[in-house]
Formats: C-alpha cells, sequence, structure tokens
C-alpha cells in the first residue's frame, strides 16, 4: 500500500461513517413522518363523543369508538386469561428445568408459536371455536390473541427468573419451605417486574392484530359484551373504516388510529420503566 | 406432600401444553387443508390460476407475491438496518443520541402493522402513483412496489436489533489488534467486524424475512389484491397472507376453504424452517463467543 494512500483511507473512513449516519436518520424519517401524520389527522376528531359514543351509520355526522375500545379490552381480558397462567406455569418449568428433553422442545416450540404469522393463528381459532360454535365470537378471537402472546411471557419468565439468584432459593429450601412455597413466594416475586414487563410487551404486540381477527371476533356496529357474540376492535374498525369509500369514516379512522398508537406506545414505555426498577 | 405434587405437575402440563399447542396447530392445518391437498397435489403450487367459481385453485400468484414483496423489502431494509446495526453497535455505544435512536427503532417495531397499512394505502399509495404517472405506466398506486416499501420500513427493526447485538460479540481485543496495527475504523469494521458477525447478521436478515412472508394487514392495504401473476413490480398483486384476509371470511366451499388453509399451512412450515434456521445460527454464534 503506497503511503499517500492514507489520505483516501481517511477519507474512505469518513464516508463510512457519514453513510451510516445518513442511513440510520432515513430509516428513522418513516416513524417520525407516521407518528406526525396520525397525530395531525387524529387529533381533530378525538373528542368526547368520540370516545364514549357508538358508531353511526353512512352520512350521519359523529359517532364514535365506544365498542370498539370496550370489544379491544374484552378481547385483551380473554387473552390474559387464557395466556398468562399457562405462560408463566411453563415459564417456571423453563426456568426450573434448565436441560431436558422437554424444556428443549417447550423452547423450540415458543420460538416457533413466536414466528407463526398472525393470519394463520386467526386460521386456527376459526377452525378450533368458530366453527363447532357456529358464529363468530370474542372468545375466539380472546383465545387467538391469547395464543400469540404465550411465547412471549414464557420467554421472558424464564429469561427474568433465571436471573433471580440461586442462594434466595436455597436459603429458602433450608429453612425447610416447600418447594412449590419457595417458587412461589420468594422467586416469582422477587423476578415479578420483569413478569410484568412481559404480559406488558406481549400486550402491547396484540392490541394492534387485525389478522388473527378478521374470521373470529369479526366486528360489530353495537355494544356487546357477551363474549360469545362478535366484537368490534380498535384495529377492526380501522381496517373497516379506512378501507371504505367515505371521507368521514376515514377520519373516524384516524382518530382510532392516533388512540391506539397512544396505548400501545404507552404499554412500550410502561415496560420500559417496570423494567428499570 | 400433595400440594407438591400438584405443583410440580402444573409445571410439568402448562409445560407440555406449549409443546402440544404447537403440534395440535400443525395437525389442524393439515388436516383442514387435506381436501385441497388431495385434489390438487404438488399442482397447488405451481398452478396459476386461482379461480374460486370454477373451483379452480393455483397458488402461484401468490407464492411469487409473497416472494417478490419479501424480497424486495429485505433489499431496500439491508443497507438501512446494516446503517443503523454498525452505528449502535460499534461507533454509538452509549449516550444520548444512542439512546434515542435506540428508542425510535423499538417505537418502530412497535407500530401496529395496520397503522403502517392505513398510512401506506393514504400517503405512500399517491405517491406512487403520481411517480408512475411520470413514468408513464398505469397508476394503481398500490401495488407490489408499494406494499415491499411498507414492509422495508416494518422489518428494519428486527435485522437492525438482531445485527447491533451480534456486533457487540465481537471480541473487543481482534478489534484493538486491527486497529493497533493501523487500520481505520473503516477498514476494521469491513475486515474484522463484518467477517466474525457474517453469520449473526445473516440470522437477523432471516428473521427479519420470516416476518415480511407473513405479515398480512399492512401488506392487504396496499398491494391491490389481485389473483393474477404480476406482471411488473408496479402491478397490483396479492401475497398469500393478504389472500387469506381477503377471502376466508367468504369462503364457503369445502375446497375453497382447504385451498386457503394449505396456503396457511404453507405458511407455516416456511416460517417454521425460518426461525428454527435463524435462532440456531444466532444461539451457534453467542455459544462461540
Amino acid at each position: 500500500m503506497k503511503a499517500n494512500n492514507i489520505f483516501v483511507r481517511i477519507i474512505k473512513d469518513r464516508v463510512f461513517k457519514g453513510a451510516a449516519v445518513v442511513f440510520s436518520v432515513l430509516s428513522i424519517l418513516p416513524l417520525l413522518f407516521i407518528l406526525l401524520y396520525i397525530v395531525k389527522n387524529g387529533i381533530a376528531v378525538i373528542n368526547w363523543q368520540f370516545l364514549t359514543e357508538l358508531p353511526k351509520p353512512v352520512g350521519e355526522i359523529g359517532g364514535g369508538i365506544a365498542n370498539a375500545l370496550v370489544g379491544t379490552g374484552i378481547l385483551i381480558l380473554i387473552a390474559c386469561l387464557f395466556s398468562i397462567p399457562l405462560g408463566v406455569a411453563a415459564g417456571i418449568y423453563l426456568s426450573e428445568h434448565r436441560t431436558g428433553k422437554l424444556a428443549y422442545a417447550v423452547r423450540l416450540s415458543a420460538e416457533v408459536l413466536h414466528g407463526i404469522p398472525s393470519i394463520v393463528i386467526g386460521i386456527i381459532a376459526y377452525i378450533w371455536l368458530v366453527v363447532p360454535m357456529g358464529m363468530f365470537s370474542a372468545l375466539s378471537g380472546g383465545i387467538a390473541l391469547g395464543i400469540m402472546m404465550l411465547p412471549v411471557i414464557v420467554r421472558t419468565t424464564e429469561e427474568t427468573l433465571k436471573l433471580v439468584p440461586g442462594t434466595l432459593k436455597e436459603a429458602a429450601l433450608a429453612l425447610g419451605v416447600p418447594y412449590y412455597k419457595t417458587i412461589l413466594k420468594v422467586i416469582l416475586p422477587a423476578g415479578l417486574s420483569g413478569v410484568l414487563t412481559g404480559i406488558l410487551l406481549s400486550i402491547a404486540r396484540i392490541a394492534g392484530e387485525t389478522a388473527p381477527l378478521l374470521f373470529t371476533a369479526f366486528g360489530s356496529p353495537f355494544m356487546d359484551v357477551n363474549i360469545l357474540k362478535p366484537v368490534n376492535s380498535m384495529p377492526l374498525l380501522i381496517f373497516n373504516y379506512a378501507t371504505s369509500p367515505y371521507p368521514e369514516w376515514h377520519a373516524l379512522a384516524w382518530g382510532a388510529s392516533f388512540v391506539l398508537v397512544v396505548f400501545v406506545l404507552t404499554l412500550n414505555i410502561l415496560a420500559k420503566v417496570i423494567s428499570r426498577k | 406432600m400433595i400440594q407438591e405434587k400438584i405443583f410440580q405437575n402444573t409445571l410439568y402440563i402448562s409445560a407440555f401444553c406449549v409443546v402440544a399447542l404447537l403440534i395440535a396447530i400443525f395437525c389442524t392445518l393439515l388436516h383442514a387443508s387435506f381436501p385441497a391437498i388431495k385434489e390438487f397435489g404438488m399442482h397447488f403450487v405451481y398452478g396459476k390460476v386461482w379461480d374460486p367459481v370454477s373451483g379452480e385453485f393455483g397458488a402461484l400468484p401468490f407464492l411469487v407475491g409473497t416472494l417478490l414483496t419479501s424480497f424486495l423489502a429485505l433489499i431496500i431494509s439491508i443497507p438501512f438496518s446494516l446503517a443503523i446495526a454498525i452505528l449502535l453497535g460499534e461507533y454509538l455505544k452509549k449516550g444520548v443520541v444512542a439512546t434515542v435512536l435506540k428508542s425510535a427503532v423499538e417505537l418502530l417495531a412497535g407500530i401496529p402493522s395496520i397503522i403502517y397499512g392505513f398510512w401506506g394505502l393514504f400517503v405512500l399509495a399517491p405517491i406512487v402513483r403520481n411517480m408512475e404517472i411520470q413514468l408513464g405506466i398505469i397508476p394503481y398506486g398500490v401495488g407490489i412496489l408499494t406494499a415491499s416499501l411498507i414492509l422495508s420500513i416494518m422489518i428494519i427493526p428486527y435485522s437492525a436489533s438482531i445485527g447491533r447485538e451480534v456486533i457487540r460479540l465481537v471480541p473487543a481485543d481482534l478489534k484493538e489488534a486491527a486497529l493497533s496495527l493501523g487500520a481505520t475504523r473503516f477498514e476494521m469494521i469491513k475486515k474484522v467486524i463484518l467477517p466474525y458477525a457474517r453469520s449473526g447478521i445473516f440470522a437477523g436478515i432471516l428473521l427479519s424475512l420470516g416476518r415480511a412472508l407473513g405479515e398480512t394487514m399492512a401488506v392487504t392495504m396496499v398491494i391491490g389484491n389481485s389473483n393474477f401473476l404480476p406482471k411488473s413490480l408496479f402491478s397490483p398483486a396479492n401475497t398469500m397472507a393478504s389472500v387469506i384476509a381477503n377471502e376466508f371470511a367468504e369462503a364457503t366451499e369445502t375446497l375453497y376453504l382447504a385451498s386457503l388453509v394449505e396456503i396457511g399451512l404453507l405458511l407455516f412450515v416456511v416460517t417454521m424452517i425460518i426461525n428454527i434456521v435463524g435462532r440456531y445460527i444466532i444461539q451457534k454464534m453467542s455459544v462461540e463467543t
């Protein structure tokens, strides 16, 4: 290499660093555009009526998203009831049995479950619940979302509980505390913040999911708290309104997008705050 | 003690349930798509005609649509995610800028796909349409290109965060050795970090491909929903996920439904293989270092 090449090499170095900065900034720009656009279009339609009223037919002014808010709440609740006990218990099993065939299989299954496209989960919930029950229902939508939450909860529970010092467990066992009480009263509380973080992150993951609800929860223009009937949800409402030809519905969809983004991002930030503690 | 037994068994059964769930999902998909598998066999994969009315189902247009959008999205996203990974993994390890960039990438991953689709439909599609008018082609606005652009934004966070982690795994003494021999930082990155982290970066890209293949809502909203083989990058198409989203609720005949489920089964198998391979590479890499 010639000696005067050093300048070329330094310039190459600078150019590379500059390119890395430029490309990184460019990839953040869409985030800013999307957020700005949603805030700009969303805030205008948000008022008390928007949050508390039911949707109105096309042509009538006003109308709100109350049923979608309640529906999303119901779906998340069902998903949590299904996935949290199962996921936390499986997570505890993994942190207690670090090796072994079943533990290996569970880890692999959780990875694969995590990667299954959400639309496929929708098909499954349709075949398992909608077909036998003969109708679309909040229950089937909730279970579909629960299946999506499960792998996140399993993994975060396992990872947090592994971080709890082994001495803590040994101390409890040495004092004669039974094994199950050691786990429930010592290990689990010690890792509680991590488990909670996992639960919040998994809720954030499913709150905006639309694909598994298309043919399970299906959507409905009414306020319905019966879990055996179709319910509306925020993402479904956004999808239906956004793909409709009416400008006033588009405006409502922007408002709903704003509410949904705020909800999901709040959950993400909350999870971060809890995990720092 | 009886509680002890119950507790142990509960843990065992819960763990077993996770595995059983996966197996049950696979078996259900296989069972429900059986009529289509039996009727069409391999023809399903290369059949060009998807016509529910005449009962002919060939999934080739959707396979092509999925592969085109995913790989195009991957190609667009690689420079960006690599830049973020190198910047966060090597140049900016901590500090305010690094935290801001990292949180922004995380937020990008947190935004629901329906919002990307909505934004893509109302902001990106008109931009693409204007471009198409200037180029003098039929201005659909929606189509493979628009879907790929949206997808590429959506998958940047996945490959970027995995890339950052594997770049951090490169041992400091290797990097210092290169620097002390007089290499510039760029040369060190090119000759030490990238070769060392190559397999991990590849795994990150592979996992983001898995995301792109299965992404449904954003793609459904901007791809234009056409059941024919796409003629160019600008033409409307359908992906495997979007055709399920569009047609599943209205599929009443057994064969129609089974064909859609078979597409779901294909998606399931492909993403499963991608995930297992990707995780395996990453695991191997973190064990070695």
